[in-house]
C-alpha cells in the first residue's frame, strides 16, 4: 500500500537531496530556507555526509564547492539576500565547472524585505545575478511532492552536466505543507559524476571529449589525476590563461553544454493548451492558481489553458512556442513587476497579446486575480 | 627528491616582479614539502587573488584556486568532506584580513586542521599598490597618496584572539627561521597561522623611496626583532618594530576529529 | 680534503632582482654594467645556502665539490 506523508516543502527539498545522495550541506540561517539546512543538520551524519554553518552566506557557497571539488554531492539553501551573497562563488562554480545545487526559498525583496513574506523576485537574478556570461539551470517546483522529485533532479543535472543548478522555491510552497506519496522515487534515476577515462598523463582537466562536458577528477583521488581548478580564464590544464584563444573557449563551453543539451534539461507542463485562445503563462505558486482559473473559465466555456516552466532556465522557448502558436493571448502572472514576460514576449509573434499581471504586495495571486485579469483583457 | 620536484618547471620562470619576495615564501615552502616528504596526491593547497594566490598554481599539487578572500571558506568544505587531506591555504594580507577576514577568524575558532600562510607586503600589489589593512601608518599608496593614515592590523594578535591554534610570524630576510617556523605550522594539529613578511618592489618600494628590491629586504631585517630579543625591549623601543617568532603553540580538541568523535556514532551502516 | 661549492644560476629563471648579492657574506656575486647577476668569487662561497633559500625565482643552486 502507498505510503502517504505530511511534508513540508522545505522538508521535501532536504529529504530529496538525500535521495539524491547529497554528502555535504553548508549554509548560514535564512528566512524562510532555514529547514532545509535544519533537515540536512540531522540527517547527514546518519549517512556518513557531513554539515557545517558556515559564518556567511558567501562561506556556505565557497564550503559546498571546496567539498564538490573532492568529489562530494553537495547543496546550499538561502533566500533573498543570501542569494545575493552567494553570486559570488555560484561565477565560480560555473566558471570551473563544479557541480552543486543552490536552493534559494525567494522571499519578498528587495534588501531585507519581507521574510516570511511570499514573491517570486528572482527568477531574472537566478540567471543573470553574476558577472560575465555563464550558463544556469533554474528549476522551479510548484508542489511540494515535485520539489522532492525536481531536487534528485536537480543534483543529476549539476553532476551531468558539470554546472551548478538552481532550486527555486516560492516561500509558500517552502511553508506549505501537503500529504505526499514518495513510494513511486523509489526507483529513481540517480546520476553520478564521470570519471576520467584518458590515464593520468594525458589528461587535461578542460578539454572535454565530444560530449562537450568536462570530467574533473575529484581532487585527492588516489590515481595521480592532479591539477588546477582556477576561477580565472584558464587553460585546458586549468591553468591561468588570458589570450583570446583561451577566454574563448572557456566561456564558449561553459555557456555552449547547457544551450546543447537544453531539450534535456528542459521541463514543463501544459494544461489545455491544444485548442486554447487564451494561454495563462505561471511558474511556482502561481501556476496552481493559473490551474485552478483554468478549470473555472472552461467550465464557463472559454477555451483557456495553462503553460508552466518547470525549468525556467534554460528557458523553454521552443515548447512555449509550439504551446502559444495558436493562442490569442497570453497572460503572464507573476509575483513582481515582470520578469519572464520579456522572455515570452521575445517568443511572442506580432499578432499575440502578451498581457501581465503583476502582484507584488507580499499576497499570492489567486485565482479569482486571473480571471478578472483575463476578462478585463479580452474586453 | 629535491624541491624542485614539487614545481612545475615547465610553468617557469614566475610572473612575478623581480625582487618579490612572495616568491622565497614559495621556495621556503617547497624545502619544509620536501623535507616532510608531503604526498602530492593528498595534499589539497587552496589560493585565491593577488599575486600571493597566483603563485599557487605553478606548484604541483592538487591546486583550488578561488574568489578573493574565500581561500579559507573553500578549503574549510575540501577538510570538512575529506579530513584525510592535508590541506594549505596560500593567501595575501589583503586575501586573509581585509576581504576575508570573516572567514579567517572562523576558521580560527574552529580550529579546523588547515595551516594559512599568509604573506604580509602591505600592499595590494597585483591591482596597482592600493594600501592595504597591514600597511604602516605613513607610507605611500595610491589610495594613500599623502600617506597611510589608517592603524594597521596585527595579524597574529587577531589569529591568537580568534583561537588559532598555532600562531608564528616570519619574514623573508630570517630565512632559516623561516624555515623552522613554517615546518613547525605545517606539522602541527588544528588550525595554524604562519604570517611571512615579504616585500614588494613594485608596489610598494617604489612609491616608498625603496624601489630596489635589496633596500626592501634589508627594512625587514632592520624592522624585524626576535621574541627574545623583544623581551628586553621598551615600548618605545618596539614601536616601529615587528616581532617575529612562535605566539601560540598549543592544543585544542580539532574540527574534523570532534565532528567524527561525536557525529560519527549516528552513522547508520 | 678541503670542501669546495659550485655556484650555479638557472639564468632562464633569474630576474637579476640582486638578493643573493646584497647577503651573501662572502661577496660571491656582483653586477655586471647592465646590472646582470655574475658569479666573481666562487671560490669563497662557504656553502652557507643563504642565496639558494632567499632566491624568489628559485634559481640558485649551490653544488658541494669534494677535492
Amino acid at each position: 500500500m502507498a505510503k502517504y506523508e505530511l511534508l513540508q516543502g522545505n522538508q521535501a527539498c532536504a529529504l530529496g537531496a538525500l535521495k539524491a545522495g547529497v554528502e555535504f550541506c553548508a549554509g548560514y540561517p535564512i528566512t524562510p530556507a532555514s529547514e532545509v539546512m535544519e533537515i540536512l543538520a540531522e540527517k547527514l551524519p546518519e549517512t556518513g555526509g557531513r554539515f557545517i554553518q558556515m559564518e556567511d552566506e558567501i562561506a556556505g557557497m565557497g564550503a559546498i564547492i571546496g567539498a564538490s571539488v573532492m568529489g562530494k554531492k553537495v547543496l546550499t539553501p538561502t533566500s533573498g539576500p543570501g542569494f545575493d551573497l552567494k553570486q559570488e562563488n555560484l561565477a565560480f562554480a560555473a566558471m570551473a565547472e563544479i557541480p552543486c545545487v543552490v536552493v534559494n526559498v525567494q522571499r519578498s525583496g528587495p534588501s531585507t524585505g519581507g521574510a516570511t513574506i511570499s514573491a517570486q523576485g528572482d527568477l531574472m537574478q537566478a540567471k543573470y545575478g553574476t558577472s560575465g556570461d555563464s550558463p544556469r539551470i533554474v528549476l522551479y517546483p510548484n508542489s511540494v511532492k515535485e520539489i522532492y522529485g525536481t531536487t534528485i533532479t536537480a543534483f543529476n543535472l549539476a553532476e551531468k552536466y558539470m554546472t551548478p543548478v538552481i532550486l527555486l522555491m516560492d516561500e509558500t510552497i517552502g511553508h506549505m505543507r501537503e500529504n505526499v506519496c514518495l513510494d513511486e522515487f523509489d526507483n529513481v534515476e540517480i546520476i553520478n559524476r564521470k570519471f576520467p577515462d584518458v590515464a593520468p598523463e594525458n589528461y587535461h582537466p578542460y578539454e572535454p571529449d565530444e560530449t562537450g562536458i568536462v570530467k574533473l577528477a575529484p581532487f585527492a583521488n588516489g590515481k595521480g589525476y592532479r591539477y588546477v581548478i582556477n576561477g580565472m580564464h584558464h587553460t585546458i590544464d586549468g591553468m591561468p590563461s588570458l589570450t583570446p584563444e583561451n577566454i574563448y573557449k572557456t566561456i564558449s563551453r561553459i555557456n555552449d553544454k547547457v544551450e546543447r543539451y537544453k531539450e534535456d534539461i528542459w521541463q514543463w507542463e501544459e494544461q489545455q493548451t491544444e485548442d486554447a485562445d487564451i494561454i495563462i503563462f505561471a511558474a511556482g505558486c502561481v501556476s496552481r492558481s493559473a490551474s485552478e482559473a483554468v478549470k473555472q473559465l472552461r467550465a464557463a466555456g472559454h477555451k483557456v489553458g495553462l503553460f508552466r516552466p518547470i525549468s525556467i532556465w534554460p528557458f523553454p522557448d521552443e515548447p512555449l512556442a509550439k504551446a502559444i502558436k495558436n493562442a490569442k493571448m497570453v497572460l503572464v502572472a507573476e509575483m513582481n513587476r515582470g520578469q519572464l514576460i520579456h522572455k515570452v514576449k521575445e517568443i511572442a509573434t506580432d499578432n499575440l497579446k502578451v498581457v501581465p499581471l503583476n502582484i507584488y504586495d507580499g499576497t499570492v495571486i489567486m485565482p479569482e486575480h486571473i480571471i478578472q485579469s483575463i476578462k478585463e483583457a479580452a474586453k | 627528491m629535491s624541491y624542485l620536484d614539487y614545481i612545475k618547471e615547465k610553468q617557469f620562470p614566475l610572473f612575478t616582479c623581480a625582487g618579490c619576495t612572495h616568491g622565497t615564501v614559495t621556495n621556503t615552502f617547497l624545502r619544509v614539502a620536501d623535507e616532510l616528504k608531503l604526498d602530492k596526491e593528498n595534499t589539497v593547497i587552496v589560493c585565491a587573488i593577488g599575486c600571493a594566490g597566483r603563485i599557487p598554481t605553478f606548484l604541483d599539487f592538487n591546486v583550488l584556486r578561488v574568489t578573493h578572500g574565500r581561500a579559507l571558506a573553500f578549503a574549510t568544505g575540501v577538510k570538512l568532506s575529506r579530513p584525510d587531506v592535508k590541506v594549505i591555504v596560500f593567501m595575501g594580507d589583503g586575501d586573509a584580513v581585509a576581504i576575508g577576514g570573516n572567514h579567517f577568524i572562523h576558521a580560527a575558532r574552529r580550529n579546523i586542521d588547515i595551516t594559512a600562510i599568509i604573506s604580509h607586503n602591505e600592499i595590494y600589489g597585483m591591482t596597482g599598490g592600493q594600501y592595504a589593512p597591514t600597511t604602516l601608518q605613513g607610507f605611500k599608496a595610491t589610495t594613500a597618496p599623502y600617506g597611510m593614515i589608517e592603524p594597521a592590523f596585527d595579524v597574529c594578535e587577531l589569529a591568537k584572539g580568534a583561537g588559532s591554534t598555532y600562531v608564528a610570524r616570519s619574514d623573508v630576510y630570517h630565512i632559516n627561521h623561516l624555515h623552522k617556523v613554517m615546518k613547525n605550522a605545517l606539522t602541527h594539529k588544528g588550525f595554524s597561522t604562519l604570517e611571512v613578511i615579504t616585500s614588494c618592489p613594485t608596489q610598494f618600494g617604489r612609491r616608498n623611496k625603496m624601489a630596489d628590491p635589496i633596500k626592501l629586504v634589508e627594512r625587514i631585517r632592520d624592522i624585524t626583532v626576535t621574541q627574545t630579543a623583544a623581551e628586553k625591549m621598551s615600548v618605545e623601543e618596539l614601536k616601529d618594530k615587528i616581532v617575529i617568532g612562535e605566539f601560540v603553540k598549543t592544543e585544542r580538541p580539532e574540527l574534523t576529529e570532534i565532528y567524527e568523535e561525536k557525529l560519527g556514532k549516528l552513522r547508520k551502516n | 680534503m678541503s670542501t669546495a661549492y659550485k655556484v650555479q644560476i638557472n639564468r632562464k629563471w633569474c630576474k637579476n632582482c640582486g638578493i643573493c648579492l646584497a647577503f651573501c657574506p662572502k661577496n660571491v656575486f656582483s653586477f655586471d654594467e647592465k646590472k646582470k647577476l655574475q658569479i666573481v668569487n666562487e671560490i669563497q662561497c662557504s656553502g652557507c645556502l643563504m642565496c639558494e633559500k632567499r632566491c624568489p625565482d628559485m634559481c640558485m643552486k649551490i653544488i658541494r665539490e669534494e677535492e
